[in-house]
């Protein structure tokens, strides 16, 4: 099946990246089509520390990214208020460390326009209360929080408001090419299971570590360096400021606060290609992470855990490094023309999540250069949908938690958030306060098909529960959406699964009970195992 | 205070072993700490869910399984039992100890049981529905039942199935709170005086089907609203499992905790024990949090506090405790080996628990401690999901260290 129409570029990705480089081409006037073989996240941007880095932690080793990192800081506070916390950040040294350090460090971050102060560690008590009292210095930096999940939906969505199309479960399975010259893609789609293709002047792979495998597919090499972190999620918010050790990075070193919970991360293990798609925790690695983590913070010692999870550092080979630590974050933009001779073929990858929209403003860039236009990026002065000013603020009700919550979930577009009548106040998801419209909103607006788009977009089965009733009641919301009770129930099947990989690498405590009674509820009372796939 | 036996415990098998040791003259006290597996009760019991006979596949069990080690025979006697035990409380169940019977769940699932409770749907067979068309009614705006999914399976089935849900005024001081449209909450509203509106509603929407299968809403202090409702409904009234809390099973632990007290039983509700002292090989006498100055002694203790969920046993992430006495648990000690990375294959961490000699007695430091016996989940040994036993084991170790302390003190022969 081939649609008609032919787009100005086709981005593959709906990462941060690709949302981005969507919002930037479509605001730009490009007829844009964004490309997602999945859902929105599913890679590399649902799976990090959603920090806000102000780049002091580049600062030592790389002023550049550093640099990069505290101007985007700065323009996302602006842009995206609705998926920022604007928390601060202290790197403290513990005994065990060169307090010498702290002078190198902040000269860095000062050289790099970020603001560095040394205070003293009993003020750092008092501003974070969790922090290790053993401490022997405390620098504060604007590191805060982004919502990960949030920022790409929004993204999406206002490429979508400037006319962009975006499709998820479209797996690019080649490209359709003109002698050299790529003139579009070929997708699987995994909706109603057939081929589809698409046909554009230009095609920006914005595939993160899957990028390698999509520039093979078009006759490019672009070499990733795949390397594991690992992270772990704590079932309450523990502190409000971010925690860094202020040394040389390294493993664990990282305490973020998100809505509300906190995260510890990351550690960093070379990962065969082959398995990005297919990764474990281990014990150890849980292990050391609550081991360091409790270095940072005592208390994580006592603190539940909510689950484990891991992402892929999309780094480009540089070097061998076996940590990957050494090489710079840099932002690579590959012109496949020039580079390789395929005209009609961008990579934009490297970077990092806190640099997505400098990366898409480049990728952007190079598309209008080769596509004639000339248009200036906006950027970095219109702000998301939801982080707009709120002007008729009389219209915001704040009257029950389920509101509350989705105001702090979707900023401004919380007001299309509406009831249409006395039952959709009623609360889906009660860890999070997710109500029956906000999940209706997420369904009809923000493309929501399954129980995981919802997770994504809302928060729902996030929370201390991991979905133990809520993933149901959302099933059933979604059959009733979509009209077709097996195929929900197979998704809940497969929702509750995901869930228990993130749960069993630390499921021991409360985890361990909350994980049984789950088993109880779903398999026991429900029969929920009839409909899971026996394949694994 | 001293009494004859003390059990750790509030749950099903801690309350069947209660009152069948009053029913024998002893002086009890339970300590409970509040919710049990009651509270996501099916509906139904179940012996052993693996093949049709459960009694046949008991008998295919490993040596190590709670049933094994009561022997098949004395499964087989205790089993016949528990119809009887439950119906003399008031909880009025169906069913074969030879012939499993199947029931729905929730997702519209059948699975099989030993006894399901009277107002319960049930089934002979899976595929064959007794029906031509029934009237699938929900309460409107309450997420824990979804009729499409009953309604789906039925249809495939070959059953004509009308969807409809009620509201009743009484019901929207609930909505008001968003938290509120659960079971236990609907319940306390449908009851008394309503169940005749409730009733009428439900006729106006019959429109001729052979049956009615609603929620398993009605009934949470007692059966009578649910007999009622039963009666003033055109049509044969089926309930079917919700999502926890589960009406019928609160209702059920009423039940046998108001049996239990109304025998003389003592009930410490929301309390639970954190110690006790040994004494040459014996518990002498235990301590708990809310009463920490007075020692509970008796001359025999039976543990009945459950699995993980009910904090009978605690993973913590070197190993597997027993959290009260430190007893020794039969359980793997490398965390890796705990879990299946699918969670609907049989997870290893389910069949841990205590360990314990034949007589169900426990043993700590490598020692059996003579007078305190284990029954139902914190039992080692089995999987009471994969084998559709958690109930069985439940009352019939129950039964069975009952049979042993009273053969020990020389109370009965078994």
């Amino acid at each position: 099946m081939s649609s008609g129409q032919e787009f100005d570029v086709i981005i593959i990705g709906g990462g941060i990246t690709g949302a981005g480089t969507a919002r930037d081409c479509a605001m730009r006037g490009l007829k844009t089509l964004l490309l997602e073989r999945k859902d929105l996240t599913s890679g590399a941007t649902g799976r990090n520390h959603g920090l806000l880095h102000s780049g002091a932690r580049y600062a030592v080793t790389d002023q550049e990214s550093a640099q990069e990192c505290i101007r985007e800081n700065m323009i996302l506070r602006k842009i995206a208020r609705h998926c920022v916390e604007e928390t601060d950040g202290l790197f403290i040294t513990l005994p065990e460390d060169d307090l010498a350090f702290q002078g190198t460090f902040i000269d860095a971050c000062l050289k790099a326009g970020i603001r560095a102060e040394a205070i003293d560690p009993k003020v750092a008590i008092r501003m974070e209360p969790s922090v290790n009292p053993s401490l022997i210095g405390a620098v504060k930096v604007p590191d805060g929080a982004v919502d990960p999940f949030r920022l790409t939906v929004a993204n999406a969505l206002d490429a979508r408001i400037h006319g962009a199309q975006v499709l998820k479960d479209m797996e690019v399975v080649g490209f359709l090419k003109e002698g050299d010259r790529v003139v579009g893609v070929e997708a699987y789609d995994h909706s109603s299971k057939e081929k589809k293709s698409f046909r554009s002047r230009l095609v920006i792979n914005a595939g993160g570590i899957w990028g390698h495998h999509i520039a093979a597919l078009a006759g490019a090499t672009v070499n990733m360096f795949p390397a594991k972190g690992a992270l772990l999620i704590f079932g309450h918010r523990v502190n409000n400021l971010v925690i860094n050790r202020c040394r040389k990075p390294a493993d664990a070193d990282i305490l973020v606060p998100g809505d509300t919970i906190s995260l510890i991360g990351t550690t960093s293990s070379r990962l065969p290609y082959d398995e990005i798609d297919n990764m474990k925790v281990t014990a150890d690695e849980v292990d050391l992470l609550l081991r360091e983590g409790q270095k940072l913070a005592p208390e994580l010692a006592h603190t539940r855990i909510l689950r484990a999870y891991a992402g892929v550092r999309p780094l480009v080979a540089a070097d061998n490094d076996p940590t990957g630590r050494s090489i710079s974050r840099g932002i690579v933009c590959l012109d496949h023309e020039t580079r390789d001779g395929i005209p009609g073929f961008i990579t934009i990858t490297g970077g990092k999540l806190m640099t997505y929209r400098l990366m898409a403003e480049w990728a952007t860039d190079l598309a209008c250069k080769k596509l004639g236009v000339d248009k200036t990026c906006r950027t970095a002065q219109v702000p998301l949908p939801g982080s707009e000013e709120i002007r008729k603020k009389k219209n915001v009700k704040f009257e029950d938690l389920g509101q509350k919550a989705a105001f702090g979930r979707h900023g401004a577009r919380a007001e299309k958030i509406q009831s249409k009548d006395k039952y959709d106040d009623s609360l889906v998801c009660e860890c999070e306060g997710v109500s029956i419209a906000e999940v209706n909103y997420a369904i009809e607006t923000l493309d929501a098909r399954n129980i995981t788009n919802l997770r994504r977009r809302t928060r729902l089965g996030m929370g201390t529960c991991q979905g133990e009733l809520c993933a149901c009641r959302a099933a059933g919301l979604l059959s009733k959406a979509n009209g077709c009770a097996r195929e929900s129930v197979t998704d809940l099947a497969g929702f509750m699964n995901e869930r228990w990989k993130g749960m069993f690498p630390v499921a021991w405590g409360e985890t361990m009970s909350e994980a049984q009674f789950t088993s109880w509820i779903y398999e026991g009372v429900c029969g929920l195992d009839a409909f899971s796939e026996k394949s694994e | 205070m001293k009494f004859d036996t003390i059990i750790i415990g509030g749950g099903l098998s801690g309350l069947v072993a209660g009152i069948e040791l009053l029913r024998k003259g002893q002086r009890c006290l339970i300590v409970s700490s509040g919710q049990s597996a009651l509270h996501f009760f099916s509906g139904s019991l179940e012996l052993c869910g693996t093949e049709e006979d459960p009694l046949n596949a008991i008998r295919g069990l490993e040596s190590s399984h709670p049933y094994s080690r009561l022997g098949a025979d004395r499964v087989e006697a205790l089993a016949a039992k528990v119809q009887p035990f439950l119906s003399e409380l008031g909880l009025h169940f169906k069913g074969d100890v030879r012939k499993n019977h199947w029931r729905m769940t929730p997702l519209g699932v059948m699975k099989r049981a030993w006894l399901t409770l009277d107002e319960f749907a049930s089934f002979q067979d899976p595929e064959t529905m007794p029906w031509k068309k029934v009237a699938i009614i929900n309460i409107d705006g309450f997420l824990d039942f979804h009729t499409s999914y009953i309604a789906a399976s039925l249809e495939e089935k070959g059953v004509e199935c009308s969807v409809s849900g009620i509201s009743l005024p009484q019901l929207d001081k609930l909505r008001e709170n968003p938290t509120e449209m659960r079971s236990t909450n609907i319940s306390k509203v449908l009851t008394g005086d309503i169940i005749g509106t409730l009733a009428a509603r439900i006729n106006e929407r019959i429109d001729g089907a052979d049956a009615v299968l609603m929620p398993a809403v009605v009934g949470l202090t007692g059966c009578s609203d649910v007999v009622r409702l039963k009666e003033l409904v055109d049509r044969p009234l089926h309930f079917l499992p919700t999502l926890p809390p589960s009406v019928p099973g609160i209702r059920m632990q009423l039940m046998l905790k108001r049996h239990f007290q109304k025998q003389g039983g003592i009930y410490m509700l929301g309390d639970s024990v954190v110690s006790g002292t040994f004494v040459d090989g014996r518990l002498k006498s235990v301590r708990t949090v809310n009463h920490e100055d007075t020692e509970f002694e008796a001359d025999n203790f039976i543990l009945a506090s459950g699995s993980f969920f009910s904090k009978g046993l605690v993973a913590t992430q070197n190993g597997v405790v027993e959290p009260v006495f430190g007893l020794d648990v039969d359980a793997v000690s490398d965390r890796k080996e705990w879990y299946d990375r699918n969670m609907f294959n049989a997870q290893p961490y389910m069949k841990f628990g205590v360990s314990t000699d034949s007589e169900f007695r426990v043993r700590r430091d490598g020692n059996t401690v003579t007078n305190l016996y284990a029954a139902g989940a914190v039992l080692s040994g089995f999987n009471p999901i994969k084998e559709g036993s958690g109930a069985g084991v439940s009352v019939l170790t129950a039964f069975g260290v009952v049979e042993n302390i009273l053969t020990a003190t020389g109370g009965v022969e078994r």
